[in-house]
């Protein structure tokens, strides 16, 4: 008999159906005058305070990367894999340190993206789209990672996948397009009433059942053998450490962590977050080692060779063979509803993006925000239609985290333009705009050293260093041997129109 | 507060977790059967969160002290 009963499906469908429900009765969430409005329906009319914050965000940044690609690397090379929580331990501080001072001056001057920021800052329109085209184009990859993984999951359930994912999303775009960023919000509330309930019965049940985490260790390491230990190999240190690090200054440069912030409703509840959201790293974390926990229950390693299950299948095998299939759809359901939000927020960011910093600077530079919002509105379904046609090729699949690492290694070449310039209006358009260009060059030669195979490690010539911040170390160089040798020269020009107190943030 | 001080507490998570690989790509002590290396990290979580709220902590007293004052 099959695992799954016709009442099992039902329960999958229920949950995901009331979810993207949600999406779209957050019209009438806080309903705002008009809707035709670019700061009501790109960022909800910055209104969000703590609570919704701490949700949005959480659902913004926890997402099926957590819950499938993270655990996925860990059934498949074990301790490599707790990269992410050693950079979840490294992302808050550094939101601390920028986010509120990119939230104050975008809200006196009614920013929506952080490529406006770029404008104002440097005074340069060009500087700002390249900036911006990079935040789409790292976008990309991550908003397929969410429908790669959802396709593991559909295919877990025997479902078919691309007829299964293009109907999810299509619901999923045209939510975004009714609702804008309350769309994402309110289901992530709910998202995260499911979630929680889903990962805390198997936190808590599966180590019981197993025996606690002793046994689990010490059995995936017989299964694991020699080559993938419990620890990381010191020749990948390096590999590792920088991934964590990049990964963590990456995180807030992609356009959908800047949407996030900026939807804030002051400075305040982006540092209190600052010091809350960490919570959801114990999460991550104990997902991640249920990655090794699929490893000792299905004794065989998620590595997809010699018909060994591929690594995205760790979370979704082990629920199904700890738990009845009722509850089964319903971890199921809470994963698909984890990566609805994300690539909801992502569509609208890479959305506002092409709005603010190519339509509006370039094609038509009298747009009313009336104009901006529906131009964003019609882009969100460009954009999510783009992203599924790149998730169903058969080269976004397997350890489907490198499409994370991937669109880091290029987001990274933005940190100067953003991080830096927050704390100095020393840099020049020029300095900075060279150091995009050297660094955005190098993430592209690197990857193809690997032949584009998705790693985003260089090879061993160069110590395992992860790409973008080897790209990024380039870029910073070029950045502060041309401010030199400019301000040898005295061509430094003070450009910006932003002045430094207006970055201050209101405590 | 001293932006000096205020610096080295949001910068020591990155020290530890870079710099410091060394000390926890380790086995020993293991806990419960978690090996170092995970559980050492399990409380930089909690470490990491502590110090970012210490500094907005230290922040908001601050800020409430000089509305009293000016």
């Amino acid at each position: 008999m099959a695992y799954f009963s016709t009442v099992d499906y039902a329960i999958f469908l229920i949950v995901v159906i009331a979810a993207l429900f949600t999406g779209f009765i957050a019209y009438l969430w806080r309903k705002p005058k008009n809707m035709n409005d670019i700061e009501e329906w790109g960022l909800g009319g910055r209104r969000f305070g703590t609570v919704v914050i701490w949700f949005l965000l959480g659902g913004d940044l926890y997402t099926a990367y957590t819950l499938i690609a993270v655990p996925g690397l860990a059934a498949s090379s074990g301790a490599l894999a707790m990269f992410a929580i050693t950079y979840g331990i490294m992302i808050f501080p550094i939101v601390y340190a920028t986010m509120p001072r990119l939230y104050t001056v975008s809200k006196r001057r009614h920013y929506i993206t952080s490529s406006d920021f770029v404008k104002d800052r440097f005074n340069s329109k060009f500087l700002a789209m390249l900036i911006g085209i990079t935040g789409v184009v790292a976008e990309m990859p991550y908003i397929a990672l969410q429908e790669v993984s959802i396709g593991y999951i559909f295919r877990s359930m025997s479902v078919p996948v691309s007829i299964a994912l293009i109907s999810a999303f299509a619901i999923v775009a045209i939510f975004t397009f009714v609702s804008g960023l309350r769309g994402p919000s309110l289901t992530a509330i709910l998202k995260d009433a499911i979630i929680w309930v889903a990962v805390l019965a198997v936190v808590i049940y599966i180590p019981y059942k197993l025996g606690g985490f002793g046994p689990v260790f010490a059995s995936a390491k017989n299964i694991f053998g020699a080559n993938t230990p419990l620890l990381v190999s010191p020749v990948l240190g390096l590999g590792y450490t920088t991934l964590a690090l990049g990964s963590a200054l990456a995180l807030f440069l992609y356009p959908h962590g800047v949407t996030g912030t900026l939807s804030s409703k002051d400075s305040r509840t982006i540092k209190r977050n600052a010091s809350l959201l960490p919570l959801y790293n114990v999460l991550l974390m104990i997902v991640a080692v249920l990655g090794i926990a699929a490893v000792s229950v299905q004794g065989v390693v998620f590595n997809g060779v010699k018909g060994n299950p591929e690594p995205p299948f760790a979370i979704p095998y082990l629920v199904k063979d700890m738990f009845p299939a009722a509850f089964t759809s319903f971890v199921y359901a809470a994963i698909v509803v984890g990566s609805v939000v994300p690539a909801s927020i992502m569509a609208i960011a890479s959305s506002n993006l092409i709005t603010r910093n190519i339509y509006l600077e370039y094609i038509n530079k009298d747009a009313s925000s009336r104009t901006q919002a529906l131009l964003s509105r019609v882009l969100v379904l460009f954009i999510i239609a783009g992203s599924l046609v790149f998730a169903l090729l058969p080269v976004a699949s397997g350890n489907v985290v490198y499409l994370q690492t991937l669109g880091g290694a290029f987001i990274l070449q933005t940190l100067p333009a953003i991080y830096f310039s927050l704390y100095t209006r020393k840099l020049s358009k020029w300095s900075v705009g060279i150091g995009w260009v050297v660094g955005v060059s190098m993430a592209i030669f690197g990857e193809s050293l690997d032949k584009f195979s998705g790693s985003t490690l260089l090879p061993k010539g160069y110590d395992f260093i992860y790409l973008g911040i080897f790209a990024l170390a380039i870029n910073v160089v070029t950045v502060l041997v041309i401010h030199g040798i400019m301000a040898g020269m005295h061509k430094v020009k003070d450009e910006g129109i932003i002045e430094n107190d207006e970055l201050i943030p209101e405590m | 507060m001293n932006k000096y001080l205020k610096f080295i507490l949001l910068a020591l998570p990155y020290a530890f977790m870079t710099f410091g690989f060394g000390i926890y790509d380790r086995v020993n002590p293991e806990i419960d059967g978690w090996p170092f290396f995970y559980w050492y990290q399990l409380m930089w979580i909690f470490i990491a969160a502590l110090l970012t709220s210490i500094v907005y902590a230290i922040e908001r007293s601050e800020h409430s002290k000089q509305g009293v004052s000016s």
